[in-house]
């Protein structure tokens, strides 16, 4: 897959403040990468300039190939944007916003009209395209800001926190919709967000950042593998298993502890291959096994771990 | 330059103002007091009140009308009593009154086109779209200027109508605009229109609302208002070669004005203010 951001040790200082402090990192077609951090760690910053309407303080940032420094016009023909506030013009319709939009990006004017009542349609507001915006719900606003991020059909999308204020009910329409997008297009997507679960279900990887700096890179499981290498099963039995299954368990290569009692152990293991042997090795003394459940790590988990660390 | 963005810029600009009541209020208002209220009232006014009336305050008119430049004093010659107070109120008092419109117009949209959509938090979208910094802020000043000079030559038609019509009993003919209009409106109005619009810019960066801005531009009336109480003192008689000076100097100030306005009209000074 070829690298269509390329962002290596970029700065931005705002007076004594640095909201981007020496980010690197690489994003390739068609990944959903996330920027995942608490508000002021960088993250709306990191869009700004990357599609060029700030120019950073030092470091290089490349997308497409093009500088968005010195060639951010053309950058942003080929990114959409959606911001944190949907920013739409509340006094017109929804054909107007988009119509208007779509003229700055450049659509021909025999395909304009048609291209909005398809995406305007796509994203389910066809029944109210004349409407004025004020009218619209928030969950509305929300999936309209996204059809003008997309109108012009950009090959990388920026979503700068797409469910913020929204509630649960529209929050998991705006999900949806973005996850149907890299399937559906193929586009890539880099998305801005403090919203852990948004991020563990629609990221391929993730950039967790504090103050400005990157703390951690990388998909969900290899960040846990980096937090905690080795990792616990929970086993539950039908009835307690005896004393030898115990002892067997405790000898077998690549387990590390056992602890817990009667018909619920946690087992600690050097990697999840040594569990199929473990199965084994008790079904082999008689154990009645009722679950085994190796231990997952959320994103929260390793976000909070992460973050624990820097303070 | 791509004059597509620009004009659509202009023009979406032109359809948000339209909603926006504070900013289209005035101007309906002052055109119509401007070209139909004040006009009639003054045209009207000496053919229902007594000759005496009329006699005594063109007796004040008299000592202005001896200080005017002879090619003035000149369209006054041979006319009654009732014409030249017609003359000189509707011809010469009004004339410096409309150049409050250009400025008017110009600065009440601008003000809405470049605070108002910041305080709309509409500006970050418009940040990202694919523009130049010089298309987005050509079309914001077209939004403004183009309807300013619009509106102002529209209540200038409308003027000469009503003036024509409502004194033809009195005149018996069509005898407005005088030459000293033209470059009031050809001239002066599109510098003046200019000038609020830079003005209001350079403004809008310093400010935070939209009623901020307009009020902070609308001050440059005081200029124009000056000129009204040269005319009327007849301390500056607005004829064809003052009218002119006064335009060129207010298009040198645009040039200066304008230049200062696109060094800083930068996405990056745009972007720190929102």
């Amino acid at each position: 897959m070829e690298t269509i951001v390329e962002v290596n040790g970029l700065e931005r200082t705002f007076g004594q403040n640095r909201a981007v402090d020496g980010m690197t990192f690489h994003v390739k077609q068609g990944e959903v990468f996330g920027l995942l951090g608490p508000n002021g760690a960088g993250k709306t910053t990191t869009v700004r300039l990357l599609n060029g309407i700030l120019p950073p303080s030092g470091g290089t940032a490349r997308v497409f190939g093009l500088d968005p420094a010195t060639d951010g016009q053309h950058v942003r023909q080929q990114t959409g944007v959606l911001t944190e506030s949907p920013a739409l013009y509340e006094r017109l319709s929804a054909r107007e916003n988009l119509e208007f939009f779509g003229t700055l990006a450049g659509i021909p004017e025999n395909t304009l009209g048609q291209r909005v009542l398809d995406i305007l349609k796509f994203f389910g507001l066809q029944e109210r395209v004349d409407d004025k915006v004020e009218t619209y719900s928030k969950g509305m606003k929300q999936r309209l800001a996204l059809a003008r991020a997309l109108v012009h059909e950009p090959p990388l999308l920026f979503l700068d926190e797409p469910t913020s204020g929204l509630d649960p009910e529209a929050a998991q329409q705006v999900n949806e919709l973005i996850a149907g997008l890299g399937q559906r297009n193929g586009q890539t997507i880099i998305l801005a967000t403090h919203n852990l679960l948004d991020a563990q279900r629609l990221c391929d990887r993730v950039a967790i950042l504090n103050k400005g700096r990157i703390l951690a890179m990388g998909s969900l499981t290899e960040l846990a593998r980096k937090l905690w290498p080795v990792t616990w099963v929970d086993i539950t039995f039908w009835a307690a298993p005896s004393e030898s299954a115990v002892g067997a368990v405790k000898a077998q290569r690549g387990v590390m502890q056992v602890t817990g009692q009667d018909e619920a152990w946690q087992v600690q293991v050097e990697s999840e291959e040594v569990i199929p042997q473990i199965v084994q090795t008790l079904a082999g003394q008689g154990a009645s096994i009722l679950k085994v459940n190796p231990r997952d790590y959320t994103l929260e988990d390793i976000y909070f771990a992460l973050q624990a660390g820097e303070k | 330059m791509n004059w597509r963005s620009v004009w659509a810029i202009a023009k979406k600009d032109l359809k948000e103002v339209r909603q926006n009541k504070a900013a289209w209020g005035p101007g309906i208002a002052v055109p119509l007091i401007f070209a139909i209220l004040m006009p009639l009232l003054f045209i009207i006014l000496p053919q229902v009140i007594p000759v005496e009336d009329v006699e005594r305050e063109l007796g004040d008119i008299d000592v202005m009308l001896r200080s005017m430049p002879p090619a003035m004093q000149a369209l006054f010659e041979g006319r009654s009593l009732e014409q030249m107070f017609v003359l000189y109120m509707a011809g010469f008092t009004l004339a410096p009154l409309f150049l409050i419109m250009p400025l008017m117009f110009s600065t009440v949209i601008g003000s809405d086109s470049f605070v108002g959509e910041r305080e709309r938090k509409t500006m970050e979208a418009l940040l990202y779209a694919p523009t130049s910094d010089i298309e987005l802020f050509l079309g914001k000043v077209l939004a403004a200027v183009i309807p300013a000079i619009g509106l102002s030559w529209l209540t200038y038609m409308m003027y000469i109508i009503v003036v024509n019509v409502a004194s033809y009993p009195l005149f018996g003919e069509i005898w407005f605009p005088l030459p000293t209009w033209y470059p009031l409106m050809l001239w002066v109005t599109p510098a003046l229109a200019v000038l609020g619009i830079s003005a209001t810019v350079l403004i809008s960066s310093r400010v935070r609302t939209f009623m901020e801005a307009y009020q902070m531009s609308a001050s440059l009336v005081i200029l124009v208002l000056g000129l009204v109480i040269g005319q009327v003192t007849g301390v500056l008689f607005l004829g064809i070669g003052t009218a002119m000076a006064i335009g060129t100097v207010i298009w040198l100030v645009d040039i200066a004005l304008i230049y200062v306005s696109v060094k800083n009209f930068k996405r990056s000074a745009l972007v720190a203010k929102l």
